[in-house]
Order: C-alpha cells, then sequence, then structure tokens
C-alpha cells in the first residue's frame, strides 16, 4: 500500500478522503535556531495522522504552524486545495481547526459547561451587546449552542463534572474538558499536542476511545503529538516521524516501525 | 376495567393510558435537560419495540436479556417482551462477559436488548458459546459503526421497522398481548449468587401484581408518587418499584442522567418513594458531618443544638406521639433553618416513604434520618418473595426488627429457628433447576429463607439474628449468633470489621479491624504518631477504646434474652485490615469465616489459651499480586462481661 497516493482504505476498512491539508517544504527559524528544516506532509480528510520524534524534534512548533500561532519563514500550507495566506489564529480555528494544548488550557475559575461554551465562540454571530441583553436571538443562539455542547458531555461522559469548577478537577478529566471545548468547535480538523501525556493506563485507554471515537462518529480528521508509542501505534493511520527538525520518516506505524533512521533516533547509533 | 382483567402488566399499562394517559409515567434526563415520556407515549414506545420484536422473529416463551442502567428504553423493552409473550431477562450491566455467558446460555436467550459497545463487546466475546442468540439490538451506536450488522440492530431501527409493518403484525401483537394471565412468567431474575452459580428466579403476573397492589396498599401509593430508579435493573427491588407498583399504582420512574450523577439527580427529581441500602444512608451522613464540621463555629452549634432537639423529638413526631408545644415550636425553627435544608441537600425533601434492606442498620444512623422527619423504614425481602416478606408499618418503626409480616405474606420459625414464609408473591420455580426449587420451596409452598430469626411476643415484629448456616451454640448450649454481634460492633465508627468466634467454645472471642479513618482521625487529633495501618491497631490506647466498645455491646447483649451467651470475653485487634485481595472477605464485604479461622488459626488459639500476648506472621497479597508477609506482636485483652440478666435461650437441638 502506498500511503502516499491520495485515497486509501486503512487496516480496519475505512476509507479515507482527498488531501485536506497538505505543508509543503515548511521552514521555521527563531533567531539563529532553525526549528523546522524544510518539511513536507499531508494530511487526508478523516485520517488519523500522528506527528512522533525525541524532544525538542519540532513536533509542537509544527503543530502551532498547522494552527496559524507561528508563521514560518519558508514554505506553505494549502488547506483544502487552496494556500492559505497569513493567518490569525481565530482566523485559522475559524476555517475549521481546533486544538487542545500539551499544558492544559483552560479557565480554572469556569465551570466546566462554561469552559466548554467558550469552545462555540467561533459559531456565535451576536454581538456582545446582544448576548447581555440576551432575549431574543440571543437566547435562540445560546440554546442551539448549547444543545452542540450537550452532545458533546454526553458523548465525553462528562455530566457528573458538568457544574464543576476546572480547578478542582483532577489531570485526566481536565484533558478531556479541554477535548470537549475542542471538539464543541466543531472542527474538521482537531490537533491534539500530547494528549496522553502523565496519564495512567486506564485514563490512556479511555483517552483513546475517545479519539477513536470522535473520528469515527463525526469524521474528524486528527492530528496528533504523543510519545507513547504504544498509543501512537494503535491509535494512527499514518506517522510522520521527526528528529532535529528534520523528516526523518512518514509512512503506516508498520513503515515506520521498521526504518533504519526512526529506529537510530529513538535508540541513538552506537559509535564503533 | 375490573381489576380482574389486570392480568398482566401489558394490560396495567393499557389501563393507565386509558384512564391517564397524559400523566407522566417516565422521565430521563438527557443532554441536561429532563424528558419525559406520558403513558400514552410510553405506550406508543412500547408498541413500536413490541413489533419491532415481532419482525425480528421472536416466538412465545423466547427469552430477551436486558443488559444496561436503568434507562426508560428498557424499562419499554421489558414490557414489549410481555406483551409478545417472551420472558424478559435483566442482567447485571457491570456483569463481566464470563457471568453474562453464563446467564444467556443458562436461560438459553435468543434476543439481547443492550446499551452500549461496551456490552456488545461482552456479547460477542463470548459469542460462540451461545449458539442460541440471534441478534443483539443497542441502544447507543457509539463507536459501533465498524462493526458487522448482520446480527447487530439500532434501537431505533428496530422501532422504525415496527412502526412500518404495524398493519401487518397487529394482529399477532394483539393475539399474543391478550394471551397473557396471571400465570404467564412475567419475568426472570438472577439471583446475584453469593453461593455458587446464580439460579433463574420465574416470577409470574400473579407474583408481581398481587405483590405490587399488596405493597402499594400498605403505604397507600397512588399515581402521583416519583421514584429514581438507580438500583440495578437485575435486582427485584428495581423490578417491583419500577415495574410492578409502577405499572400497578401509575405513578412516574425518573432515570438518572448517568451513575455518577445519581445525587444530583436525586436532589432535582426529589422523590415521594424512595429505597436505598444502607450505605446510601450511610455515606450521606458522613458528607454532612465533614461539611458540618468545616462550617464555622455559628453554623457548628446550630447544626449541634438543632440535631439534639431532633433526636430527642423527631422520631416522637414522626410517630405521632405527645411533644410538648414548646418542643413543637423549636421543631418547627429547627425545620426552617437545618433540617428542611438537610433534606433538601440529600434529595430527600418530598420523601414520604422511604425503605433501607439488605443489612443492618445502625441504630444512630436510622435515628438521624426519622429524626429529619424522613419516614425511613425497613423492610425485609428477597428474590424468591417478589422483595416482600415484612415490613414495618408507618408508626411501628423499630430499628432492631424488620417489622410485620407484608399483607397476605405468612410466616413460620422452624425448630432450627429458620424464618420460613409463604405468600402469592412466591416465585414459582428456579429456571431449569427442580432439584434447588424442591429444596427451597415445599410442597405447601413455604419456602425457606437461610436466616435465622424470630417474632417478637406482643408487637408480632420479626427479628434477624443471622444466616442459619452461621448460627451455631456455645458448649454450654447457649445460642451463638456471630453476625448479630458483629453487627452490634460494626455500628462504632472505630470498628470496621468483626469477626466472632465461638461456636462449641466456651465462650466468645473476637477479631476486630479498626477503621483507619476514624481511628486515625482521632491519633491526629491527639497528637498520636503512627506510621501504619498496624502501628496504630497496636496503640494501647486504641485497645482501650475499642475495649470499651466492646464492653458496650456486652452489656446490651446480657439483657438479650436469646443472645446473652454471645458476650465477648476476649478479643485482639488484627495486624491487617481483611482483604479482598487475600480472600478473606468477598468483594462485597462479608467476611468469610473458614478461610478467616484457618488463616489466623494461631490467634483463635492464643484467645483461648489465656496468654497474653501473640507473635504471628501473616503472608498478605500487595493491589498488584505480589505477594509478601506481616510479622507482628498482637495484646490479646480481656474484655469485662456482664452478668446475665436473663436466662440464656438454648439453642434448638
Amino acid at each position: 500500500m502506498n500511503a502516499m497516493a491520495g485515497n486509501y482504505t486503512t487496516e480496519d476498512g475505512r476509507e479515507i478522503g482527498d488531501v485536506m491539508m497538505e505543508m509543503k517544504n515548511i521552514t521555521l527559524r527563531f533567531g539563529g535556531v532553525v526549528a523546522i528544516k524544510d518539511i513536507s506532509f499531508d494530511i487526508h480528510e478523516g485520517e488519523i495522522r500522528a506527528i512522533i520524534g525525541p524532544n525538542g524534534a519540532g513536533k509542537s512548533s509544527m503543530l502551532n504552524v498547522i494552527s496559524g500561532f507561528y508563521h514560518p519563514q519558508d514554505g506553505e500550507v494549502w488547506f483544502h486545495g487552496a494556500k492559505r495566506p497569513q493567518m490569525k489564529p481565530y482566523q485559522v480555528a475559524k476555517q475549521g481547526i481546533a486544538r487542545t494544548f500539551q499544558n492544559i488550557a483552560l479557565f480554572e475559575g469556569m465551570s466546566v459547561l462554561d469552559n466548554v461554551m467558550t469552545g462555540r465562540l467561533t459559531h456565535m454571530k451576536q454581538g456582545m451587546l446582544a448576548q447581555a441583553i440576551w432575549r431574543g436571538p440571543a437566547e435562540r443562539e445560546e440554546v442551539e449552542n448549547r444543545e452542540v455542547v450537550e452532545k458533546i458531555i454526553d458523548f465525553l461522559e462528562i455530566q457528573h463534572i458538568r457544574k464543576t469548577p476546572v480547578g478542582r478537577l483532577p489531570y485526566g478529566l481536565k484533558k478531556r474538558v479541554e477535548l470537549a471545548r475542542a471538539l464543541a468547535a466543531e472542527p474538521k480538523l482537531l490537533l491534539l499536542d500530547e494528549p496522553m501525556a502523565g496519564m495512567n493506563v486506564e485514563e490512556k485507554e479511555d483517552m483513546s476511545r475517545y479519539i477513536l471515537d470522535t473520528n469515527d462518529e463525526f469524521g474528524t480528521t486528527i492530528a496528533l503529538i504523543e510519545h507513547d508509542m504504544g498509543v501512537v501505534m494503535d491509535l494512527s493511520d499514518r506517522v510522520v516521524v521527526m528528529d532535529y527538525g528534520q523528516k526523518i520518516g512518514d509512512g503506516t506505524p508498520d513503515e515506520v516501525r521498521n526504518n533504519q533512521a526512526v529506529i537510530d533516533a529513538y535508540l541513538g547509533v552506537s559509535h564503533d | 376495567m375490573a381489576s380482574s382483567e389486570l392480568r398482566s402488566i401489558p394490560a396495567l399499562l393499557a389501563r393507565n393510558i386509558r384512564e391517564f394517559g397524559h400523566h407522566p409515567a417516565y422521565r430521563e434526563k438527557e443532554y441536561g435537560i429532563w424528558q419525559s415520556w406520558s403513558w400514552a407515549e410510553t405506550g406508543a414506545e412500547i408498541e413500536a419495540i413490541a413489533l419491532g420484536f415481532l419482525d425480528l422473529g421472536v416466538s412465545e416463551g423466547d427469552h430477551i436479556a436486558i443488559i444496561g442502567r436503568n434507562r426508560p428504553h428498557f424499562y419499554w423493552s421489558m414490557v414489549a417482551a410481555q406483551m409478545v409473550g417472551a420472558v424478559p431477562v435483566p442482567v447485571y450491566q457491570d456483569s463481566v462477559a464470563e457471568d453474562i455467558a453464563f446467564v444467556l446460555d443458562h436461560c438459553g436467550a435468543s434476543y439481547a436488548v443492550v446499551e452500549d459497545q461496551e456490552q456488545v463487546d461482552k456479547t460477542i466475546e463470548v459469542k460462540d458459546r451461545l449458539p442460541g442468540l440471534k441478534d443483539v439490538v443497542y441502544l447507543d451506536g457509539k463507536g459501533l459503526r465498524k462493526y458487522d450488522h448482520a446480527h447487530l440492530k439500532s434501537f431505533a431501527d428496530l422501532q422504525a421497522e415496527g412502526r412500518k409493518k404495524q398493519s401487518a403484525l397487529e394482529p399477532e401483537l394483539i393475539r399474543r398481548r391478550d394471551g397473557l394471565d396471571l400465570d404467564s412468567t412475567c419475568v426472570m431474575l438472577y439471583t446475584s449468587g453469593t453461593t455458587g452459580r446464580p439460579k433463574g428466579v420465574v416470577l409470574s403476573n400473579r407474583n408481581i401484581i398481587e405483590t405490587s397492589k399488596a405493597s402499594g396498599n400498605f403505604d397507600a401509593l397512588t399515581k402521583d408518587e416519583s421514584i429514581l430508579a438507580y438500583l440495578p435493573m437485575a435486582w427485584v427491588g428495581d423490578f417491583i418499584f419500577a415495574v410492578g407498583q409502577a405499572y400497578w399504582c401509575g405513578f412516574c420512574v425518573c432515570c438518572p442522567e448517568s451513575e455518577t450523577t445519581m445525587h444530583d439527580n436525586l436532589r432535582e427529581i426529589g422523590p415521594s418513594y424512595f429505597f436505598a441500602p444502607p450505605r446510601f444512608f450511610e455515606e450521606n451522613i458522613t458528607t454532612i458531618t465533614i461539611r458540618m464540621e468545616d462550617a464555622g463555629r455559628f453554623k457548628r452549634r446550630l447544626y449541634a443544638n438543632a440535631m439534639e432537639l431532633a433526636r430527642r423529638i423527631g422520631p416522637k413526631i414522626l410517630d405521632g406521639e405527645d411533644v410538648s408545644a414548646w418542643d413543637r415550636f423549636k421543631y418547627r425553627l429547627g425545620d426552617m433553618f437545618v433540617y428542611g435544608p438537610l433534606r433538601n441537600r440529600s434529595g430527600m425533601s418530598n420523601v414520604r416513604v422511604a425503605y433501607t434492606a439488605g443489612e443492618a442498620i445502625g441504630p444512630e444512623l436510622f435515628e438521624f434520618w426519622r429524626s429529619l422527619g424522613i419516614n425511613l423504614k425497613q423492610l425485609y425481602g428477597q428474590t424468591e418473595a417478589s422483595v416482600f416478606i415484612t415490613q414495618q408499618p408507618d408508626n411501628e418503626v423499630r430499628v432492631d426488627t424488620v417489622g410485620v409480616p407484608s399483607p397476605g405474606v405468612e410466616l413460620k420459625i422452624a425448630d432450627t429457628g429458620e424464618v420460613f414464609y409463604r405468600s402469592p408473591g412466591v416465585f414459582v420455580e428456579y429456571y431449569k433447576n427442580a432439584e434447588s426449587t424442591a429444596s427451597t420451596k415445599d410442597d405447601e409452598g413455604w419456602v425457606a429463607t437461610g436466616d435465622a430469626g424470630f417474632i417478637e411476643e406482643g408487637s408480632g415484629h420479626l427479628r434477624i439474628i443471622d444466616r442459619v448456616k452461621d448460627v451455631g451454640k456455645l458448649s454450654n448450649g447457649a445460642l451463638f449468633a456471630p453476625k448479630y454481634v458483629e453487627n452490634k460492633l460494626k455500628f462504632f465508627a472505630n470498628i470496621l470489621e468483626a469477626v466472632v468466634h465461638g461456636d462449641g467454645r466456651d465462650e466468645c472471642t473476637a477479631f476486630i479491624n479498626i477503621d483507619l479513618t476514624a481511628v486515625g482521625n482521632w491519633a491526629e487529633r491527639n497528637n498520636i504518631a503512627y506510621g501504619s495501618y498496624q502501628e496504630l491497631a497496636g496503640h494501647p490506647k486504641v485497645l482501650d477504646t475499642i475495649q470499651g466498645h466492646i464492653e458496650e455491646v456486652n452489656k446490651s447483649l446480657s439483657t438479650d434474652e436469646m443472645l446473652s451467651g454471645c458476650q465477648v470475653h476476649r478479643f485482639l485487634i488484627l495486624h491487617k485490615e481483611l482483604d479482598a485481595d487475600d480472600g478473606e472477605i468477598t468483594r462485597t464485604r462479608k467476611v468469610r469465616r473458614k478461610i478467616v479461622a484457618e488463616k489466623f488459626a494461631d490467634l483463635i488459639g492464643a484467645l483461648y489459651d489465656g496468654s497474653d500476648k501473640i507473635s504471628t506472621e501473616t503472608e498478605v497479597t500487595y493491589e498488584d499480586g505480589r505477594k509478601g508477609s506481616i510479622k507482628a506482636t498482637l495484646d490479646v485483652r480481656s474484655a469485662k462481661v456482664f452478668e446475665i440478666k436473663t436466662k440464656a435461650l438454648e439453642a434448638a437441638e
């Protein structure tokens, strides 16, 4: 199976669509430091795409490029067949890209419900004044948005903490709330930055299930960074491997696992 | 319609639709909102499921397994199954695949209605062993898109196809529904099986309807009650409360949003009729107590004073006894500021009748709720009896009895002390197990409970002492009922677990497990440093406290006619907590006497040979499965024994 040749069918029989996002020769520099060096890869519609690599390989930088937070000095980002101009993160969000963060970035003092509701911001049309007065269209809009949010709360099984302030929640649940907020935006492409970091085995299993269900239920395309190799190999359809800002491998989990450059990067090379 | 025609649950449904079709029958919180279905809407839903079952090819007498948490759809499925002449078999939804396989295989279920992917996975896991299982219907399709749907169907599709073929299938449905009578099987419930494999208890429409009618009248339940259905659907109590009584009386069954939101949902619904195991009431008090301890000084004093008053006169007011006008006034004030809010917090503002059962309930705990004005009562029941054997009438509530025989129930105490009963609710048979049926139910319809007890003279209340198999005799012939004594000991917050020995001996002795939370708290307040359970358990002051508790129990036992011989003469505090991982207790925290006796034989020896210290070594299993051992030297103490005020009753030969 040649994974790079457009539409394909995964091992478990899912039909993967056309190229959704394409990164062409991306180079990102911070002063003299080259974080990403001339990397190209694509993400297909409906696919679960992992980016892996040792610490400092440039994975998070890559995710930040996709989400529009960093602007690469060279290279082009193509989204749905069109070259993307330089954009602010909220403009990218409006295009249907949502993300979670490596270090949880929720509003600690707000309830879970309110946090997830913020994920709907890009879908709200009423102005601040109308929302403050609330009656009429703003009220209708909130009800509609709440409906979407409640479906996601149900989907991620966090009904019992709906009214709990996020600051009081344990780590694993916060991660789930963050996923809920990202899903509330009804994204076409979901970026997950280390969704399993710091979790125990059981929490990882839960999170894996939610990621697969999200992909299955909503058809969301997912790009994720993860360190747990077991998780990556099980979850993803294709994997990009980075090391020192360069791409050293790209393909199905099996292909990547047997790639000598990848093995060297992870296990080190002997000096004799 | 005359009540003589109300011969099945579907017939009750038809009556409810006719007489109060707009009245709510089910509520369920979903997507953050309470959704509700009237009886008329419920009827339409159930009919669609029943037609769907016919379309699937369900035959009369088929068994349909129901696996899921309390949701209206599963209650509907049970009634729909009855409607097409099939037998619903609710299964504990947290059972592992192995147990589900046993039940499904034993009843020969041809269809299963299950909740979600988790349950579907379980049925798929054991499918090879269940050749009879034709189709599985699931309610929540999340994660199931990729599954092979050859024998898998969504609940919505089942209903849709049923509706589509309504005209073709309706005559058959009516024929089957009208064929139901009081002798048709209503439901089959598997007993949880603490001893051996679970047994399928077959209950007929007569059992369920007669029981629901009698118990509904006993507490004057009406169509305006509401209950929260949160206990496992496979448990007989849930079936009686949420199906039997709900259809007989026509009241509303509310289903929580998820298992974890039960407390919130309870508060939102405020049921008028409520059942909970003692554990529920206990946990609730713990929460209240902890929060009160964290409150400011003013609130703490207000609470303490109000609760003292409540303890003194609350139960009296509830029982309609004479209370002075001044006390009544103060109670009224207390109700405004303390009792009312507490009831509200616990979701019991509207409770008119509340029951608890299953295990012994501590007197303080029981009094706490009653003093708040909640009509908490005890009942005694079994799956084989369609729940009700005895229950407490409104003004005769006591902590040490389980009440008078329920209407229609006859009681008999055998020579062995075992309680027997006979009632219209007595089960038909154990499915495919004539041998067990015969050994439990005799030709005249008397059923053995396996519990030893006696009927109190004067009040006619039944008192349960212990399981018959655990009741023994001391060497002097006095009755020995370990669990009764253990329960008395366990009512002290400091004592987590107790094991009393004495069968065939000349006196009783006990092992004690302290409650690390309670005793640890006490140690912290008194600046007693400890590093482990073992260290705290060996502390002389802890031993003193426990000794005090035991002597109190001895004192109360000394006034008991039957059990005064069971006073604890010597005791020790075990150096480890009894643990299910070590097989000393079951997962539901019941002590395995035989294993404990074998494992700690040396300690029992020390309790009886008069030594005051014993060194021992015990093997333990850690959570990850590794084994290790604990060495300890334990103090053996003697407790004061009180003179027996009445002659110890000699156990029957």
